[in-house]
């Protein structure tokens, strides 16, 4: 399945990418982050969870359980700084 | 309920009126308004006129989540008070100090929902809702880092 990935703010900057397709066999969150880990530096370090980060999945907050689908929208961004 | 994420300016006497003006109902509006503050004042002589401790600020969204995340707070809210009508701005783009970021108003029959609804909501707003400042500094750019004190504030509207 091809799930659509979307990077915000600090993330986006560190890792020069905003937005990318990815093709994963059936998963979770979990997985997801684990495959992006995969690639090194410095998607290990920024998503080993020693710094926070958030995920969202077809816009709304998600948790590391949460099943993804086909076609999905998920977002990984920093903690919330609005208001 | 009205939602709005813009980089233009808003009118608080405006905004406010629009929830009563209509609805004889409403006997309170309570309006929070949040503004851009200068995080590094002792570096800025006012007037110097180069602008150079100034700290211009970029708010960054999630466009679609952002209105999708606000929309489920002011309906948390609903719920959970008797309201007659909820406006939320937030502005995005480029900000100087002093300029007006968020703008919270909430209309009841009595104050104490208004009051208690409109900190609900910023509260929430600013842990859930996907906006990120950067901030421009004389020494260069930093994102601003969350504060444990928000989670707590919203934390405490729990159970």
């Amino acid at each position: 399945m091809k799930i659509n990935v979307l990077y915000f703010a600090r993330l986006r900057e560190t890792f020069g990418i905003s937005t990318e397709s990815i093709e994963l066999a059936s998963a979770t969150v979990t997985d997801l982050l684990q495959t992006l880990r995969q690639r090194g530096k410095p998607w290990s370090d920024e998503l080993s969870g020693e710094r926070a980060f958030r995920v969202a999945v077809n816009q709304d907050l998600a948790g590391p359980d949460t099943v993804l689908s086909d076609r999905d929208e998920v977002a990984i961004f920093p903690p919330v700084t609005g208001g | 309920m009205k939602i709005r994420v813009q980089t233009e300016p808003f009118d608080l006497a405006a905004e406010v009126a629009a929830l009563y003006r209509d609805n004889p109902r409403v006997g309170a509006v309570a309006s929070f308004l949040g503004l851009v503050r200068d995080g590094h004042p002792n570096r800025s002589p006012s007037g110097e006129g180069d602008g150079d401790g100034v700290n211009t600020l970029t708010l960054e969204h999630y466009p679609g989540m952002t209105e999708k995340s606000l929309e489920q707070i002011v309906r948390d809210a609903l719920a959970r008070w008797d309201l007659l009508d909820v406006t939320v701005i937030h502005r995005v783009g480029e900000l100087q100090p002093t300029d007006p970021i968020v703008l919270v108003a909430v209309a009841s029959a009595h104050r104490g929902e208004a009051f208690a609804a409109c900190e609900f909501i910023m509260d929430y707003l600013k842990t859930r809702a996907p906006f990120w400042k950067k901030e421009m500094t004389p020494d260069g750019e930093r994102w601003v880092d969350a504060k444990e004190s928000d989670d707590l504030a919203a934390e405490r509207w729990r159970g």
